[in-house]
């Protein structure tokens, strides 16, 4: 079933959650809400279920408008980010607990309950746990059964708010793949919010990005991967090197130094920002040349197939961080020394305006994603 | 709940004291032992073993001819009475105002978590004479009462109203912390699936602060039985009428018998043992529902 949100405005007090925001779920599709901590992602999530009231705009499930109908009545699964499982109550119990709440009419027999929770038991492979309270089970188990109580009903539609949120690596790695595979044999319309961008890039068959209550981007994952819409995109779904200077022809003037452009489609002259990720950078020890940006090496990294060099560059009076991976031949050939002088040389350079309204929203990058960077607030 | 944290300081002052880096010398263990005994022994023990000595002193045949007099009996069932009638008030009144704090945001909230103190705060005496002040013959009400042939002050009703202000908070400030703890995702798991309102409440709320609950109706059944002064202003100690049993102790010692006196007084102390054995019960039923949850699963059947 199709899920559309319309012009949804949610405020919490001055603080504005959801800023007309308009989205579309096709049916049967795996979708990712991915974002930093407070975009308003679980809050969209929270409306389409109708645990929450948008202040304005609708929510149509299967073209019908459902935003006055309650949350009882949307038949959606619901799968909370601590589980929310009842805690006194054995794991069989809580996934017959929908089958049981029905009104008498629809309610389906003591056998039949059985059955279907035996059933749910077995897709999510935890049958032998039945009689088992939450509190003997772990993380894993509990989200497992969580999303087997929320499927019990059949519901229309799946909402997963930060499923993997409170497992440790290992576990929410298998699980991903699972709810993976899970969504390919039913099928459902599931929306799931995250804050991992591997997760979402990994599982869903769409990502839709959420900044400061707006929608940044949705769209396949590879598509918002290669092709960012916009700077907050470009950093958030993945580590970048940040070049701040000024439009030259097809050149990036960056302080003193110039990086080739490919292609440009800005007037000379204009300030810019280039988005260069730490794969797409090269290291050139020839100092002579002059293509490229000087750079101290600081720090390298050889883990596994990639080596990962971290990199001082100073721009006039701030010092700036860059990385670059390289592949790990690559690097041995190099043989590169902490404290050594490198040029860096961009294979290919993503450009923003620094002006435009989204290039404002960069000094908000998440710290975490952010390696390089040239500029006075980052 | 508080049992929860009893088991848990148990075990850390254990690790606190095996740990020679925080291990005080024997001196002090000893001596603040003493100290500690020796107050319960003098303030607790001493008095609850005189009730006991005093109450038997003439021999069984007083002591059960002082229970069995008219009077005492009265006392009794209108002290029953009391309580049948304002420790169900205070159960309802409690859970709603606790789920009001507990569950839902609205304005004056913190407001109204500080005036459920306020029974606490206030002396017994003054609560008393509010209700004098409100329904009393040269009350607020007074006349109009009056008029219609309804007693209040110096009557049952008086007396319920009383005991329900002075023992007011005892559920509330149980459940509140609880609830609170527990949040509102169990509700709304609950209501995602289709509960409705009132299945919600049953299978899902209820069966989670049953074990709080039951601590704050025993808690509050124990003062609602043995509350004297607010009790005291309001009743007009007409016997056989409006005493109840800690008012019938006050006139019976006040008349000399205190054999009569001490038994009836031992019906109160026995009350508060009793309630002291249901509570530790409650306390460790809900621990063990805490650790298993295995108890309660018999409710959803």
């Amino acid at each position: 079933m199709s899920i559309r949100v319309q012009n949804i405005v949610k405020r919490f007090g001055a603080f504005v959650a959801l800023d007309n925001v308009t989205l579309d779920f096709p049916s049967g599709e795996l979708v990712g809400l991915l974002g930093p901590s407070g975009c308003g992602k679980t809050t969209l999530l929270r409306i389409i279920a109708g645990l929450e009231a948008p202040d304005s705009g609708q929510v149509f499930l299967d073209n019908h408008d459902a935003s006055t109908a309650d949350a009882r009545e949307r038949q959606v699964g619901f799968v909370f980010q601590h589980y929310a499982l009842f805690r006194h109550m054995t794991v069989f119990d809580n996934v017959a607990f929908g089958l049981r709440v029905k009104p008498r009419r629809q309610r389906p027999g003591a056998d039949e309950i059985r059955r279907r929770v035996q059933e749910l038991l077995s897709l999510v492979q935890l049958d032998c746990l039945a009689d088992r309270y939450p509190a003997q089970l772990s993380g894993g188990q509990r989200q497992r059964i969580a999303l087997a109580r929320a499927l019990a009903v059949e519901p229309r539609v799946l909402l997963l708010d930060e499923p993997f949120g409170a497992l440790d690596a290992k576990v929410r790695k298998e699980l991903r793949r699972w709810l993976r595979q899970l969504h390919n044999a039913l099928h459902i319309t599931s929306i799931f919010v995250t804050h991992d961008q591997e997760e979402a890039l990994e599982v869903s068959d769409r990502v839709v990005l959420m900044n400061r209550g707006r929608v940044e981007q949705m769209g396949a994952p590879d598509q918002v991967y290669e092709h960012p819409a916009t700077p907050f995109v470009y950093g958030f779904l993945g580590a970048v090197n940040l070049f701040h200077g000024r439009i030259n022809g097809y050149q990036l003037q960056v302080g003193e130094e110039n990086l080739p452009l490919a292609e440009n489609g800005f007037q000379s002259g204009t300030e810019a920002l280039g988005f260069v990720r730490p794969h797409e950078l090269d290291i050139d020890t020839d100092l002579a040349s002059r293509a490229g940006i000087e750079a101290r090496v600081e720090r390298v990294l050889a883990l596994g197939a990639m080596a990962r060099i971290e990199l001082t560059g100073a721009m006039g009076e701030t010092t700036c961080h860059y990385e670059v991976e390289l592949p790990r031949e690559r690097a041995a050939v190099l043989k590169l020394s902490a404290g050594q002088i490198v040029r860096l040389k961009p294979a290919r350079i993503r450009l923003f305006a620094s002006d435009s309204q989204s290039a404002e929203q960069v000094p908000y990058l998440p710290v975490e994603h952010m390696v390089g960077g040239y500029g006075e607030n980052i | 709940m508080s049992a929860n944290v009893a088991a848990r300081w148990t075990t850390q002052t254990r690790r606190f004291e095996k740990n020679a880096a925080t291990r005080e010398p024997a001196w002090v263990k000893a001596a603040l032992m003493t100290v500690a005994l020796l107050f319960f022994g003098l303030f607790l023990l001493l008095p609850l073993a005189t009730v006991f000595a005093e109450a038997l002193r003439k021999g069984w045949q007083v002591y059960f001819a002082a229970l069995a007099e008219p009077d005492a009996r009265s006392a009794m069932v209108l002290t029953l009475l009391v309580a049948a009638i304002a420790v169900p008030l205070n159960l309802i009144f409690g859970l709603a105002a606790a789920w009001a704090i507990a569950k839902f945001d609205f304005r004056g909230k913190q407001l109204l978590t500080t005036l459920i103190d306020l029974p606490f705060s206030v002396s017994p005496v003054i609560a008393g004479l509010i209700y004098v002040l409100i329904f009393g013959a040269q009350g607020w009400f007074g006349p109009w009462l009056i008029e219609n042939d309804i007693k209040m002050i110096f009557a049952v009703p008086g007396l319920v109203l009383a005991t329900v202000f002075v023992t007011f908070p005892f559920v509330a400030r149980e459940l509140i912390p609880l609830m609170q703890a527990q949040g509102r995702e169990e509700e709304e798991a609950a209501i995602v699936l289709g509960a409705s309102g009132w299945k919600t409440f049953w299978y899902v709320t209820l069966p989670n602060i049953k074990w709080g609950l039951i601590y704050g109706v025993v808690l509050c059944n124990a003062r609602a039985m043995g509350e004297f002064g607010a009790v005291s202003v309001v009743s007009g100690h007409i016997r056989g009428r409006t005493n109840t049993l800690p008012l019938h102790v006050e006139i019976l010692y006040n008349e000399y018998q205190f054999a009569a006196a001490f038994a009836v007084a031992s019906l109160l102390a026995l009350l508060a043992l009793l309630t002291l054995i249901i509570k530790s019960f409650v306390e460790w039923q809900g621990r063990q529902s805490m650790h298993t949850s295995q108890n309660i699963s018999e409710v959803i059947q």
